[in-house]
């Protein structure tokens, strides 16, 4: 992570580093519809630096090759750099070994691999499941398959008025037959930065494990899985400036060790015969086929980028940035934000009286601003704020204060457009 | 670049913040539900056809974006006194104008609704205007079926 000299003042110096990261992503260098790219669609996936997409040309160019097969040269060169990656994945996330990184598809095959290797192996019938009012629909519906297997019961935590969840009743759901809790470290559609910590020690009071949800973490706020001592933690490579098709599941080493597997297939096991087959061990007892091998190359390189910069940087760059956002769109007649929290990511969700987010991403995008308009994949959460759908503009480490104020001008143009 | 004025027409502005015919029948002959599971949208339609297949009313509640209101408000204008053929016919041509290029001849039967013309300069956006039409097709499929059975 990169210390900042303490002679120069905070802000001016991170102004500096974050001036620069701009340069650093090629698709943020173009027009659309006549106008400068204004990207502020980060929550749904990030752009790449170019150091990312080096890395994967790179890699076809010149490294590629099968890994944990081949007897030469290529293929040797090519496993150390995906064991290089998983290396950098633990490092990322503060695992005590890399044993504990499984590569996946992303956070929602991650959920899916818990819910049906540990849950089908742990959970009977009647047994519960907590999730929250706030989940994306991939951390909802691989529940819900799950209890329909084994007929557990799922049960919801509410989010109050401002988007937090409410403990007090996350407490009285917590019982004997709690097995699991699963929630998200931030919400994707309200930025809310849930007290996970927190929510994961009342969980283990009641011996039940937690997974998280970190798609929409990973980027912005260090994470330290032995600090939180959550069970499983699942995170995306594409939304934390790395490839897409590849991710990663953190999972305690005891209890991946005890989970079976969840794919079949080559690289998973350690000895096949008609009669009987032996897995291998973790992480490989859960990577079965050829692994996405360079994407989690790639994703290694966007730890690498985001590790230069330090996330404790990211962190105060995207919340001033937030603030200013705030601020900036706050007061717009018939404005209201959806999730007001203090402790948020850079994530502005707002409903515009009069004007159906869909036409005000269509406006926003004719003038070179790209927003997410719709329920964010948390149906439940947008009836729980009695709208169907949201506007959201998400923020990144590239973002910076001439965004929101383009964003500003387009939201007055969708306005005059409607005559509100 | 395609102008947005070409998109949000003054009569689509104008249906989508003043929408007619808005409201539910109590004892439809038809009747159907349309939802974009992407963005949320939902309108409900109901109509009443009559003895000659002859839409005698038609009416739709719901909520989504300008273009799909304004597009389930026109519909609702352009079908009623229309027969299910008529219905029909217009279906398809409204297709082809939001998604290629209609002849002149469907252009012309589709009068008013040409206001979506614009639309097909916005890919994301043709599914918005044809919820509504699409939901008349399943209502008019299940009236068939049960007209069948008659």
């Amino acid at each position: 992570m990169s210390r900042l000299p303490s002679s120069v003042s905070t802000t001016n110096s991170l102004d500096g580093i974050m001036a620069k990261v701009r340069h650093d992503f090629p698709a943020l260098q173009q027009s659309v519809h006549g106008k400068p790219l204004v990207y502020l669609d980060n929550a749904a996936s990030t752009q790449k630096p170019q150091s990312v997409i080096d890395t994967i040309s790179h890699y076809y160019a010149f490294d590629y090759a099968n890994v944990h097969r081949g007897i030469h040269y290529l293929s040797e060169r090519a496993t150390r750099a995906y064991e290089d990656a998983r290396e950098k994945v633990r490092n990322f996330i503060g695992a005590s070994t890399s044993r504990e990184v499984i590569f996946v598809r992303g956070t929602t095959e991650a959920i899916n691999l818990v819910a049906q290797s540990y849950g089908r192996m742990h959970l009977t019938e009647g047994d519960e499941i907590v999730i929250t009012e706030m989940e994306h629909h991939s951390n909802i519906v691989p529940w819900q398959l799950l209890c329909e297997q084994i007929k557990a019961t799922l049960k919801v935590i509410p989010v109050n008025d401002t988007g937090e969840l409410i403990l007090e009743a996350y407490e009285r759901l917590l019982g004997p037959r709690t097995r699991l809790v699963a929630l998200t470290h931030v919400s994707n559609a309200l930025g809310t930065i849930n007290p996970v910590k927190q929510i994961i020690a009342m969980a283990h009071a009641h011996d039940a494990r937690v997974l998280l949800d970190g798609a929409q973490a990973a980027a912005h706020i260090p994470i330290d899985v032995q600090d939180l001592n959550c069970d499983f933690y699942a995170f995306s490579g594409h939304k934390l400036y790395g490839p897409t098709g590849i991710g990663a599941l953190y999972g305690k080493a005891e209890l991946l060790e005890a989970m079976p597997p969840y794919q079949g297939g080559g690289e998973m096991i350690r000895e096949v015969t008609f009669e009987k087959t032996t897995y291998a061990d973790i992480p490989q007892k859960f990577e079965a086929g050829t692994p996405h091998i360079v994407g989690a190359i790639g994703l290694g390189t966007a730890v690498d980028y985001l590790s230069s910069i330090g996330l404790m940087n990211i962190g105060q760059h995207e919340q001033e940035l937030l603030s200013y956002a705030t601020e900036t769109i706050g007061d717009l007649p018939g404005l209201r934000i959806i999730g007001t929290s203090p402790h948020k990511t850079g994530i502005l969700s707002f409903d515009l009286r009069g004007i159906h987010p869909h036409d005000i991403s269509t406006v926003l995008d004719h003038e070179g601003v790209a927003v997410r308009a719709g329920h964010h994949c948390a149906m439940p959460l947008m009836g729980r704020f009695g709208v169907s759908a949201t506007t959201r503009a998400s923020l990144s480490v590239y973002n910076n204060r001439s965004d929101i104020d383009t964003l500003k001008g387009a939201l007055d143009k969708a306005r005059a457009f409607f005559s509100l | 670049m395609m102008d947005l004025g070409e998109l949000y027409k003054e009569v689509i502005v104008d249906h989508s913040q003043h929408p007619r015919n808005f409201g539910r029948l109590e004892k439809p002959t038809h009747k159907a539900e349309g939802f974009n599971p992407i963005c949320g949208d939902k309108i409900t339609l109901y109509l009443h056809v009559d003895d000659n297949d002859v839409i005698s009313e038609i009416v739709f509640e719901g909520r989504g974006c300008a273009i799909s209101m304004a597009s389930a408000s026109l519909l609702t204008e352009a079908l009623k006194g229309k027969t299910i053929e008529e219905a029909n016919t217009l279906f398809h041509g409204f297709h082809a104008l939001v998604t290629n290029a209609p002849t002149q001849a469907t252009q012309n039967k589709l009068e008013k609704l040409r206001v979506f013309a614009g639309v097909k300069a916005f890919p994301s956006r043709v599914k918005c205007a044809t919820l509504a039409w699409h939901t008349l097709q399943t209502a008019l499929t299940r009236g068939d079926q049960r007209a069948t059975t008659e």
